[in-house]
């Protein structure tokens, strides 16, 4: 699916947004747009300031300054016909005393829907976060996970114009956040709901989301297309955050059928794309796209163009994988090798390596374009 | 011991007999604390709602206030009363003083302060973010403020009937603005101290008895409202 | 009556001077525990044992300040002894001396004392005093009973206008000789204008007051509040208005000698004389008029 943008046919749209408690500034964010039925996602460490440019958007909080629009009319806290199309879940599922269709039911009473007609959405959308049938059970004794799904549920049945969800899988153990976030993937994408989604999970994030916002300090340090901000983090901070290394700073030196030559300081990298010869750019590859073979082994054949004799400068552990940080003679990527690879490769710092990625793994981008709007509407994966 | 058990026995045996002076001071105990305790909600618990779930300037003073007002003796709360209601007083001319409209106002003033402070107390351990979440699925700031209330009743229900109990209990205040005018302004506790004033302690004692078992009643619908609204929370199932 | 004896059980206390009343006595002694020596016996000052001496009186007696006069002129005559007070209504007092929780009652309800000695409580009635009751009323007096001398016909004429009247209600000597005077009007069954508030006498005199009715008073209190109060005294020196007042040794007292002390003291010429002049230098007239034989 494809969405057209043009800035009247935007969802939801936000301009300048600053907002701060005490002094401290907590947001500071220029722009952000999102396409009718896009997902997008507020990444950053704690204290980056994404739950309140989520209260922002959602119309729970007023900024010092900056406007927020819900379908291209300009909208404040105030307005409780705008908040009216909005619905929000926290990381805590803030459930009411009572059972759990009461608090299905909250915002549709608000609403002034018959009772009738909420009893026959509540059982709907209970099926649907796989809770059928336990509208009578207390909302206070459910677990966390179901808990989350119940929140999910109570602002889903508003059919919001605009669901925020704020970490709403982050205070769970991971079996169940893994299982919850492709469910609520799922259910976000099937209602074609237009979606805030605040986590400080890349992985989540990637499961989720269309597009991402990655925020530092209140402020937004790289935006676009989730895969473009993951290939290629615009600067070494971000980079860091997301799980790779700087990226590379070069020149095109040669563009045909497709194929970009790209020096970096030493080597060049190949990628794909249209640019003429000559062009700064910026360019990155994914530690996953990055294969290590031992110093002198012979490679099976495969269309990888970019092959180097490289040195490990320095390895970490990284979750379950470790993180290697290789110098491949003047510029430097990152590779995600198994615990059990390093053991058998007996990689150490020094260690002599062959790395070798596609160019189709490497993404390129002019460096004056290196920061791509916010929450670019595009193609669905 | 003898002594209290007599009284006990005495004060079946006037509840059972029903003698109408009995029945209009209990009446009259009931009457002001109802209208007290009604009239203390509905200033104390907005009161208490603003302090407790909201943040504005002067909060603290309203606070330190309501704290202050709580621990002021009932008899001062009626000497001030009664010096307002007096003939030479400002609002003298209402003539209010030695009846059951002024002990109601004075014991609101008792009963307001109780439950503005504890409802503040019940009402700030409902989360911010909860009404926040409430807000975001269409709240208004009136439905915010119900649901708040909702959500913290069990400590709301507690304010109200300390309100209710301070009220029943109190003495001082009623004693003043009252008078203890036998069939119009006398209640439980005047009656007690009128008792024992003129050396019938038995007596004295065995409307003590109805008192304490009033008292006791009602804590212990309390006590049933708080106990049933918890294992239903944490235990029920459909 | 588990709390008034714990509560009088401190009264009673036997404890040197300066544990008492530290204030009183660190003004006139310098040498801590050594009372100031009486002339007697000042060539060889002792420390005396001073024990307590508990009265129990009406709260009226107590607000008329004439205990403020007789106990340090008591306790100047008599340094062992010091004088508690324990002012409650005539009927809490001989319930006290009933119980001996205290040594000594000086009340004025002449039948309820009388049956207080008969029934053992009480070594012997001694009279000591009396003063008056007044009736006293709104000056705009809308009974019209001012300037009477028949406290019967006055009662009678309020019941008849339904005027408002507030009674002690509290079986005090004063309600007693209130319900004396009601029983002689012959008038049973009062209306809603009658007031029974169970009160002490200046509560219901500033009730009086502020309520614009009639109520019977001790002259005493009366005078004492009159400046407060807009009550006119407007019928006096009926011989039914006349209130005696008896001391009795309790029998068996905690502080028997201490009892018997004070009770002779306060009929001798001493005592009867500081009753004649009380009250004359601040309202102008004596309150009491002592008459022991």
């Amino acid at each position: 699916m494809t969405v057209q943008v043009t800035a009247s046919g935007l969802a939801l749209r936000a301009e300048g947004v600053r907002k701060s408690y005490s002094k401290r500034v907590v947001v500071d964010v220029d722009r952000v747009e999102l396409a009718p039925g896009e997902t997008l996602a507020l990444l950053g460490p704690s204290g980056a300031g994404k739950s309140t440019l989520l209260a922002i958007l959602g119309l729970l909080e007023k900024p010092d300054a900056g406007q927020v629009f819900l379908d291209g009319r300009p909208v404040s806290a105030r307005d409780r016909g705008a908040r009216m199309q909005m619905a929000a879940a926290f990381q805590s599922s803030y459930l009411f005393k009572g059972t759990i269709a009461e608090n299905v039911a909250y915002g549709l009473k608000l609403r002034g829907v018959s009772r009738a007609a909420r009893a026959s959405a509540v059982a709907e959308v209970l099926d649907r976060v796989g809770l059928g049938g336990w509208e009578g059970r207390s909302a206070l004794t459910l677990s966390g996970g179901e808990a989350q799904r119940v929140a999910l549920a109570r602002a889903l049945v508003l059919k919001p114009r605009v669901l925020l969800l704020d970490e709403p899988l982050s205070s769970l153990d991971p079996l169940i956040k893994s299982r919850l976030s492709q469910d609520f993937a799922r259910i976000i994408h099937e209602q074609a709901m237009t979606t805030v989604y605040v986590t400080h999970d890349q992985n989540e994030a990637m499961a989720v989301a269309d597009s991402m916002i990655v925020m530092r300090d209140g402020r937004s340090v790289a935006s676009g297309h989730v895969e473009d901000v993951m290939g290629l983090p615009p600067d070494e901070w971000t980079a860091t955050f997301l799980g790779s290394e700087a990226p590379l700073r070069g020149v095109v030196t040669s563009s045909a059928d497709g194929l970009l030559g790209v020096d970096a300081g030493g080597p060049v990298v190949y990628s794909t794309g249209e640019l003429e010869p000559g062009t700064r750019v910026i360019a990155g590859v994914r530690p996953e796209d990055v294969l290590l073979f031992e110093a002198g082994a012979e490679i099976p054949r495969s269309s990888a163009r970019n092959r180097f004799d490289g040195t490990v400068v320095d390895l970490r552990l990284w979750g379950v994988m470790y993180h290697l940080v290789l110098d491949i003679g003047g510029a430097r990527v990152a590779s995600h090798v198994s615990r059990s690879s390093v053991r058998e490769m007996e990689l150490a710092e020094g260690s002599p390596v062959q790395v070798v990625f596609k160019a189709t793994a490497v993404r390129v981008r002019p460096e004056a374009a290196a920061h791509g709007r916010a929450g670019t509407a595009g193609s669905r994966r | 011991m003898a002594v209290f058990i007599e009284a006990i026995v005495t004060a079946v045996r006037l509840m059972v007999g029903g003698s109408p002076e009995l029945w209009n001071i209990i009446g009259v105990t009931f009457q002001v604390a109802i209208v007290s305790t009604a009239f203390g909600i509905v200033l104390g618990a907005p009161m208490g709602f603003a302090m407790g779930a909201s943040r504005f300037r002067g909060r603290s003073v309203l606070i330190a206030l309501t704290n202050t007002a709580m621990a002021v003796p009932p008899v001062v709360i009626g000497l001030i009363v009664m010096m307002i209601l007096s003939r030479q007083g400002p609002l003298g001319s209402l003539g209010l003083l030695y009846t059951v409209d002024a002990m109601s106002i004075a014991q609101t003033l008792i009963s307001a302060p109780i439950i503005a402070g504890l409802t503040s107390a019940a009402v700030a351990s409902v989360p911010y973010k909860l009404r926040l979440q409430a807000r975001s699925l269409g709240a208004s700031r009136v439905h915010e403020a119900f649901l708040t209330l909702r959500e913290a009743r069990l400590g709301v229900v507690a304010a109200v009937a300390a309100g209710f109990g301070a009220v029943v209990r109190g003495v001082g205040a009623v004693m003043m603005v009252g008078g203890n005018i036998e069939g119009q302004t006398r209640v439980l506790t005047t009656a007690i101290v009128q008792e024992a004033r003129r050396g019938d302690f038995g007596l004295a004692l065995a409307l003590g008895v109805i008192l304490m078992a009033i008292t006791f009643g009602l804590n212990g619908l309390i006590t049933w409202y708080q106990h049933a609204g918890e294992r239903w929370e944490r235990g029920a199932s459909a | 009556m588990l709390a008034f004896r714990l509560r009088f059980a401190v009264f009673r206390r036997t404890a040197p001077a300066l544990l008492v009343t530290p204030a009183l006595f660190a003004l006139g002694a310098c040498a801590g525990a050594v009372p100031e020596p009486t002339p007697d016996d000042a060539a060889a000052p002792e420390p005396v044992e001073v024990t307590n001496v508990i009265i129990a009186s009406t709260t009226s007696t107590e607000d008329s300040g004439l205990f403020a006069a007789l106990v340090p002129a008591f306790e100047d005559a008599y340094p062992q002894y010091r004088v508690s007070v324990v002012a409650v209504g005539t009927g809490q007092a001989l319930e006290i001396g009933r119980s001996k929780d205290a040594d000594v009652v000086l009340v004025h309800s002449k039948a309820d004392e009388e049956a207080f000695v008969a029934e053992g409580y009480g070594e012997e009635r001694l009279d000591v005093m009396y003063n008056d009751f007044v009736l006293v009323g709104p000056p705009a007096d809308p009974a019209g009973v001012a300037g009477g001398a028949d406290a019967v016909a006055a009662f009678t004429q309020i019941a008849d206008g339904a005027r408002a009247f507030i009674s002690r209600g509290d079986d005090s000597g004063t309600h007693k000789k209130e319900m004396n005077i009601w029983d002689a009007t012959g008038i049973t069954a009062p209306g809603p204008w009658y007031l029974s508030v169970g009160q002490g006498m200046g509560e219901v005199l500033t009730m009086a007051s502020e309520v614009e009715a009639y109520t019977l008073a001790d002259r005493g209190t009366y005078l004492a509040m009159r400046e407060r109060l807009e009550l006119d005294v407007l019928v006096e020196g009926d011989e039914r208005l006349f209130n005696p007042y008896g001391v009795i040794v309790v029998t068996g007292a905690a502080n028997l000698e201490g009892a018997r002390a004070f009770a002779s003291w306060i009929v001798s010429a001493e005592g009867q004389e500081i009753i004649r002049t009380f009250g004359v230098d601040m309202y102008g007239e004596p309150l009491f008029v002592p008459d022991a034989r």
